[in-house]
């Protein structure tokens, strides 16, 4: 009994640091339809401020709250500051480039913060009046989270009253219902979306302040909290404050029973609950169908097939590819191999996202899967590298086809969030589940056998197999399958009336791209000797997301050169600089708001 | 016997009846014009008919078969070819390859992954846009095309079934005066010669008494008037309802 009560109430005050971040995003994403990563970096820095105040303040309960007050008043501002330098040009783009754009907000945030406190977690030292306790069914429950639990209650009545009692939470209200007609009316858009961003990057630095005394400030709080935030978000019900409220009450008791009864399975759990929401209510718990579902492709152009000639320009470069091995170096082969297999993980998700318009966030968990399969064959049953690497896309395709059922009948954002949650649950899995993965140590010493231990006989076989497996992809593309899939991306209304059968169509092309990923994979499993979680974290497939529009999404030859330019950059970037991060990220927002066409798009607008 | 059969239909949305006990036939080669006030429940008894839109009552029977329910794409295998309000089109295709698109859908070759598209039912897109007066914009991208020829790209597209019934929402809105006699012109011939059932809406009145066989008028989703041009323009429920609302 006593644990049940414990448990339940620890699972109120993460509810309630949650609900506090949850709130300003999805308060944002109602009025400007943006959803926004770097909320996870305002938490952040929420917490940051917090402990640069703290530290210097007296310690006692009065001036804890001012100098939390402050911190949130902080990154309001500069909440402002990003609103206007960069969301304020992203609200006309289409979902998956705001996405990677507040992405990149993300990164640069976290160099500058590096640059700023350095890289050591900063705890706060608890003065005396926080470490006191109460008693609760005859067990201490600190007093500290009994603050917590009472924060997020008074924030949402505080909410309540802001939105249903004053004039601007009307208009706050009417721009969630439709943004059009409060634009139409003569509103000032800017400054409504300026303070409501202030708003919610307010939110986000007081629950970042809250947590400081729980835990500490450091640099992945932002990821961390932002993927959390994301799933109460979606499984609440875009721009839906009561199911924020609700969602966020759902995950904090599911993390704090499932971290005593399953605690392997913690990271899984959340996206789990949120993966069959999706699947039974595709707008979350207390969303609404118009909010959010925007879906409109990333600029549809007039596609031709190739010119003659085509076919011996492919078969020149691949001549001058498989004479490389003889020249190069093993550094540069090696990453020649890397580049190789970049390029199949491109081409594989420029086949769902480009003629396919579905914008998955989620990619790597296919090429997870591909690695894990062929590693773990390898290790656990001794599987010939031919058999591993053919199980690769077979197991890939075969949980993308799964998987995919329920992801290709949801559109914009929602689509991209399931995607999103689902590569998470792979990372998650592959985090946690020590005995098989071998947990963050990952699956070690998967060498090519035989004929392909040599270096340049491995870079031959990644050559051949990729080469055939794009060459394919691209061979679908323009044949009446891959029309037909543009053709559900051009006008699903009119590919329905018209009898394809535009649901099967997406599948098919869901689970195909899944697979060329998988074998990606499984290549990258032998190639770099090991396979680890990353493979299928969200900065990977944002890497995919890179390539893709760094060469342009319209053809092959896009993510083609987009995988190869990427691959130079992300050897040549941290050589070049200490604050990487900061310039990729200058650069996905480059990209995005200038050239959001790619390297391919620019020679066509020319 | 009629091509189209429809029975009783009924469909409301909360407490608005738009449609009510509609019944009405379209015979082969019949045009069958569909109009009323804005409201009067036309889209919704031609969406009922095109299966974008379920009914609460009543029977739709293509050729006899009940398709009442069905999903669009069923209703356009079973032989009804349709074109949209706003003109729907594969933007990142040419003229021709619409067409085919069209073509390789009822031909259900869309399950071929390997054979390039190029050469698929391309003798017989081109033949379809010849009879159309579209040939010399074969190569065109559809997204350049003019709004008058993106509306009879649609009809290509359409008739790409031969299909029995031809169901037309709005065929000549946004198209100027002489494009929209022509257009006109054109589905008329085609339904002569192909023996076609063509069901229509239209708010332009000229395009109506000028090709219609059959007018029906609908007033809060029932069926107030219905007979030949002369007929209609003589019934007096119809004049108080156009005349009253003017």
């Amino acid at each position: 009994m006593e644990f049940i009560a414990t448990q339940a109430l620890t699972g109120l005050a993460g509810a309630s640091a949650l609900f506090l971040v949850a709130s300003g995003l999805t308060v944002i994403f109602g009025v400007t339809r943006v959803v926004n990563f770097a909320h996870g970096s305002l938490f952040m820095l929420g917490a940051y401020i917090a402990w640069s105040i703290l530290t210097r303040l007296p310690r006692d309960p009065a001036w804890f709250a001012a100098g939390v007050l402050g911190a949130a008043l902080a990154t309001a501002a500069l909440g402002v500051a990003m609103e206007t330098l960069v969301l304020r040009r992203l609200y006309r783009a289409p979902e998956l480039l705001q996405l990677l754009a507040t992405f990149a907000v993300l990164l640069m945030v976290q160099d500058a913060t590096l640059a700023i406190w350095g890289p050591e977690d900063l705890p706060l030292p608890r003065p005396p009046w926080m470490r006191g306790f109460v008693l609760v069914l005859d067990t201490r429950f600190p007093l500290y989270d009994l603050v917590l639990i009472a924060a997020g209650p008074l924030v949402l009545g505080a909410l309540w009253l802001l939105f249903a009692r004053t004039r601007w939470g009307t208009l706050v209200r009417a721009a969630t219902e439709d943004r059009d007609m409060v634009a139409a009316l003569g509103i000032n858009q800017r400054l409504l979306f300026a303070t409501v961003f202030a708003l919610g990057a307010g939110l986000a630095g007081l629950g970042g302040a809250l947590a400081l005394p729980a835990s500490s400030a450091n640099l992945g709080m932002d990821l961390a909290i932002i993927t959390d935030a994301f799933v109460v978000v979606v499984l609440g019900g875009m721009g839906s404050l009561p199911g924020a409220f609700l969602a966020a009450l759902m995950i904090g008791e599911l993390q704090a029973f499932g971290i005593v009864l399953m605690p392997r399975a913690t990271m899984v759990l959340a996206f789990a609950l949120m993966a069959v929401v999706l699947m039974v209510r595709p707008h979350g718990l207390l969303g609404r169908k118009s909010v959010g579902e925007r879906a409109e492709a990333l600029g549809v152009a007039f596609i031709r097939p190739a010119r003659a000639g085509f076919a011996w320009l492919v078969l020149a470069i691949l001549a001058v590819a498989a004479l490389l091995p003889l020249v190069v170096g093993p550094f540069l082969l090696g990453l020649l191999t890397e580049a190789l297999i970049a390029i199949l993980f491109a081409v594989s998700l420029h086949v769902v996202l480009g003629p396919g318009g579905m914008h998955s966030f989620g990619h790597a968990a296919w090429f997870g899967i591909g690695a894990y399969a062929a590693a773990l064959a390898a290790r656990d049953f001794a599987a010939p590298m031919p058999l591993a690497l053919a199980l690769a896309p077979i197991m890939a395709g075969l949980v993308a086809a799964a998987v995919g059922a329920f992801i290709v009948r949801l559109a914009g954002i929602y689509l991209a969030m399931l995607t999103l949650a689902f590569a998470q649950i792979v990372w998650a899995i592959a985090m946690q589940w020590d005995g098989l993965t071998g947990g963050d140590n990952g699956v070690l010493g998967v060498w090519p056998q035989g004929w392909a231990r040599a270096p340049e006989h491995f870079y031959w076989l990644a050559l051949a197999l990729c080469a055939a497996c794009v060459l394919m992809l691209r061979r679908v593309l323009f044949a009446p399958f891959g029309y037909a899939l543009r053709a559900t991306r051009d006008s699903p209304l009119r590919a329905a009336a018209i009898g394809l059968p535009v649901t099967r169509i997406r599948h098919a092309a869901f689970a195909l791209s899944g697979a060329a990923a998988g074998l990606a994979g499984g290549l990258a499993a032998y190639s770099k000797g090991s396979v680890f979680p990353t493979y299928a974290a969200i900065a990977h497939s944002v890497d995919a997301l890179l390539m893709v529009l760094l060469g342009g999404i319209q053809t092959v030859s896009g993510p083609v050169l987009g995988a190869l330019a990427y691959t130079g950059l992300s050897v040549e970037l941290p050589r070049a600089t200490s604050l990487w991060r900061f310039w990729l990220g200058l650069i996905i927002l480059v990209l995005v708001m200038v050239f959001p066409r790619g390297i391919a798009g620019m020679r066509r607008a020319a | 016997m009629s091509v189209l059969a429809v029975e009783g239909l009924a469909k409301s949305f909360g407490a608005v009846r738009a449609a009510d006990d509609v019944s009405f036939t379209v015979a082969a080669g019949e045009m069958l014009a569909l109009i009323g006030p804005n409201g009067a429940g036309k889209s919704t008894c031609f969406n009922m008919v095109g299966g974008q839109l379920a009914p609460d009552a009543g029977r739709v029977r293509l050729d006899g078969r009940d398709i009442t329910g069905a999903a669009p794409g069923r209703i356009c295998r079973l032989g009804a070819g349709r074109t949209f309000q706003v003109a729907a089109t594969f933007a990142s295709m040419s003229v021709r390859e619409n067409v085919q698109m069209a073509l390789i859908a009822h031909r259900r070759r869309v399950w071929r992954f390997l054979r390039p598209a190029a050469g698929e039912c391309r003798v017989e897109a081109e033949a379809l846009l010849a009879r159309l007066g579209m040939a010399d914009q074969a190569e065109r991208a559809a997204s350049v095309l003019a709004y008058g020829d993106l509306k009879r790209l649609e009809l290509a597209m359409a008739l790409a079934g031969s299909p029995r019934l031809l169901l037309m929402d709005e065929p000549t809105a946004g198209m100027a005066q002489a494009e929209r006699a022509s257009l006109m012109r054109l589905v008329r011939a085609l339904a002569t010669a192909d023996a076609i059932a063509v069901l229509f809406t239209e708010h332009d009145m000229d395009a109506v008494f000028s090709t219609a066989d059959r007018i029906l008028v609908l007033d809060h989703g029932r069926i107030i008037a219905s007979g030949d041009g002369p007929a209609i323009r003589a019934d007096p429920k119809v004049r108080a309802v156009y005349l009253g609302e003017d």
